[in-house]
């Protein structure tokens, strides 16, 4: 289990996490959702030690994961980044190999066959086998998306074993989409939910900006808004007219996915002189109070 | 009316066809070894490849007749004059090729010389204030540390320039490159600024020694300075191999290795202390060579890709190539008289440092 308990980040005086919560079951799919500058980037650097929370404590199968050795902690926990960095000319099945980093126990650190192969996996599963031997540099930014993808994935490729006992992976994936065609968004996301569906115990916590998706792929989805969880369930659960229109103020028409049933959400045909105006502030049933600010709020009639 | 959609088929990319890593280092191997038989028997008194390899297979016990003979005063010449001052370049272009080659991993960037930041210059300010003021001011230190004060003092000058540099240019786990840059123009600056007043106020025989440090010298290198050099470099280059894997790790950016499991604050510690150990130690003896440390891991890169696994032990052996032969040009080209070797890989290595940022500068938006 993945758990984070009251976790709280200040930027200045200004709260950008604050008191928040969450657990990642092992299986599990979970999806962040919310408007911009809400603390989803915040709370996955958090869970991913980039940041010091400045309150709360995050545990990673039941100890606290400052506790686990780094090499131990990076095989249990791995974290898609937003936008990748590298700029030397490594081949794409070299970048792959890089997830091996954790499990390469050889002193001269050889890689084995095996890393290699796991590897190639890894990168078939991130549909980029085609870019294995292409020079990662040269890459489109969805083409290094997946490349990345491949890395992570083969991070967490083989069950994590510590002290003789079996211990469950997670993969924190940051906008995993954002460089992606549609293909590829679904590819990607399809790839981390079977990868977790078929090893039975990998979690996944994914910062997703399009509802459609988070709909499609997540078990559970949080939506944040001003640094606090302000509704979580399943999908079909939390994304109703109501709770999208307070969470991101905006209003919306909520359909159903015609293959899944699945919500889909479309934004409702705003004409030029509304746009932009702020709608008043509204509540829907199971939104989890926000401070001061929803102090005076009434519910939405009609939000079930 | 349903539009028939052309299959997507992968175009064929070329990949990249690289040579492996185990022919490129023994390729390199091989070169080192005849660079340096070759400069061994250069000179005015001239030694053939062939005489030299006899005198050396001789020298460490391996005494077969292979039919060639060899005069003792040949031997004498090689093992009094040459050998060392040979030998003192691999040491001298293996540490800063290593260090080099590790500080760019360090700061993901190409250009990240330890020459160009300042750490060489940082080591030659430590040092002259050592020549000139160390006898005066402090007496008893330089009397107990004997031989051992000026690479002592040059290695603390390179490491505080080092530790300054990363302080200044890294906020937050990200590099500024041009911050980085900008900072090693200023230490240089500083740097040439106190060595210029150390030149005001030293004596002649002093002004000899610090003359030297400015331009690089590989000349009257005796056995002595090599057991202090050989240990310390030997140190700082398997070091540096020994962080490869990490080092590949962090090109990924710092957050990325962390989350793979490196120890980035051990490699960045460990990383600054050898490039600190190799520069101040090769400063302390030799001078400011610059530019091998540039020139040799850039070309492992563009011949074998950006694994340091190869890029460090290979740019090691390229650089004592490079540096045994830049030397070899620089006392036949102008004898009797020399030619200060630094001289000679700044005119080699500018041009590159040009080049490369031709080549880099669309980044910053040139």
């Amino acid at each position: 289990m993945l758990t984070a308990r009251d976790l709280s980040f200040y930027a200045g005086s200004r709260a950008l996490v604050d008191k928040v919560s969450l657990t990642a079951a092992p299986g599990e799919f979970v999806a962040i959702a919310g408007p911009n500058g809400a603390g989803k980037s915040t709370l996955i650097k958090l869970l991913a030690q980039e940041l010091m929370p400045a309150s709360g404590i995050i545990e990673l199968n039941r100890l606290p994961l400052n506790d686990w050795r780094a090499l131990e902690r990076a095989r249990m926990l791995a974290v898609l980044p937003q936008e990748s960095k590298l700029a030397f000319a490594f081949t794409g099945l070299e970048v792959a190999l890089f997830g091996r980093y954790p499990h390469c126990t050889t002193r001269a650190g050889m890689l084995a066959r095996d890393d290699r192969r796991i590897a190639m996996e890894a990168l078939a599963m991130a549909d980029a086998t085609h870019l294995a031997e292409r020079d990662f540099t040269t890459l489109s930014g969805g083409e290094k998306a997946r490349v990345q993808l491949a890395r992570v994935l083969a991070q967490l490729w083989t069950p994590c074993t510590v002290d003789g006992k079996r211990q469950p992976r997670y993969l924190l994936l940051d906008e995993p989409t954002a460089a992606l065609d549609l293909k590829h968004q679904h590819a990607t996301l399809a790839a981390a939910r079977d990868f977790a569906r078929r090893e039975g115990d990998v979690g996944i916590i994914a910062v997703l900006h399009d509802l459609n998706l988070a709909a499609q792929y997540a078990d559970r989805l949080l939506l944040m808004q001003h640094g606090h969880i302000a509704v979580q369930g399943r999908p079909a659960e939390v994304l109703t007219a109501e709770c999208i229109e307070a969470v991101f103020e905006i209003k919306v028409n909520v359909m159903r996915h015609p293959d899944s049933g699945a919500p889909l959400i479309a934004a409702t045909h705003v004409n030029a002189a509304a746009a932009g105006t702020t709608p008043g502030i509204v509540r829907c049933a199971g939104m989890q109070p926000d401070g001061e600010k929803f102090a005076n709020a009434r519910p939405v009639s009609g939000c079930t | 009316m349903s539009a028939v959609l052309p299959q997507r088929r992968p175009l064929a990319a070329p990949g990249l066809r690289r040579p492996g890593g185990a022919t490129v280092l023994g390729a390199l191997a091989l070169l080192l070894v005849c660079t340096v038989i070759i400069a061994s028997g250069t000179g005015a008194f001239a030694i053939a490849p062939r005489e030299v390899t006899a005198i050396l297979l001789h020298a460490i016990g391996i005494d077969i007749d292979i039919g060639i003979a060899f005069t003792p005063q040949q031997e004498s010449v090689l093992f009094a004059i040459r050998l060392p001052r040979v030998l003192m370049g691999v040491l001298t272009g293996a540490g800063l090729a290593a260090a080099g080659a590790a500080m760019q991993g360090l700061f993901r960037n190409p250009l990240a010389d330890p020459g160009l930041i300042g750490v060489s210059s940082g080591a030659a300010l430590a040092a002259a204030f050592v020549i000139v003021l160390g006898a005066t001011l402090m007496p008893g230190l330089s009397r107990a540390l004997g031989i051992f004060t000026l690479p002592l003092a040059a290695f603390l000058g390179g490491l505080a320039v080092t530790m300054l540099i990363y302080a200044l240019s890294s906020r937050d786990g990200r590099l500024s490159l041009p911050v980085m840059l900008l900072a090693g123009i200023a230490v240089n600056a500083l740097a040439g600024a106190g060595i210029g007043t150390f030149t005001y106020i030293a004596t002649d025989e002093q002004l000899r020694n610090l003359t030297f440090w400015s331009l690089g010298s590989l000349a009257g290198i005796g056995w002595n300075a090599l057991a202090i050099c050989a240990p310390c470099v030997a140190l700082a280059v398997l070091l540096a191999c020994s962080f490869a894997r990490p080092l590949n790790a962090i090109l990924l950016g710092e957050a990325e290795a962390g989350h793979l499991g490196v120890d980035v604050r051990r490699l960045k510690a460990g990383v600054i202390v050898l490039t600190a150990l190799a520069v101040g130690v090769l400063v302390a003896f030799t001078g400011i060579i610059g530019f091998i440390s540039l020139v040799a891991p850039h070309m492992l890169r563009l011949a074998a890709g950006p694994d340091h696994r190869i890029v460090i032990p290979g740019a090691a052996l390229l650089g004592a190539a490079l540096t045994v032969f830049a030397d070899m040009v620089a006392r036949t080209v102008a004898a009797p008289a020399e030619m200060p070797i630094g001289i000679l890989t700044a005119l080699i290595g500018a041009p590159f440092f040009l080049a490369l940022l031709m080549k880099q500068r669309r980044a910053w938006g040139a």
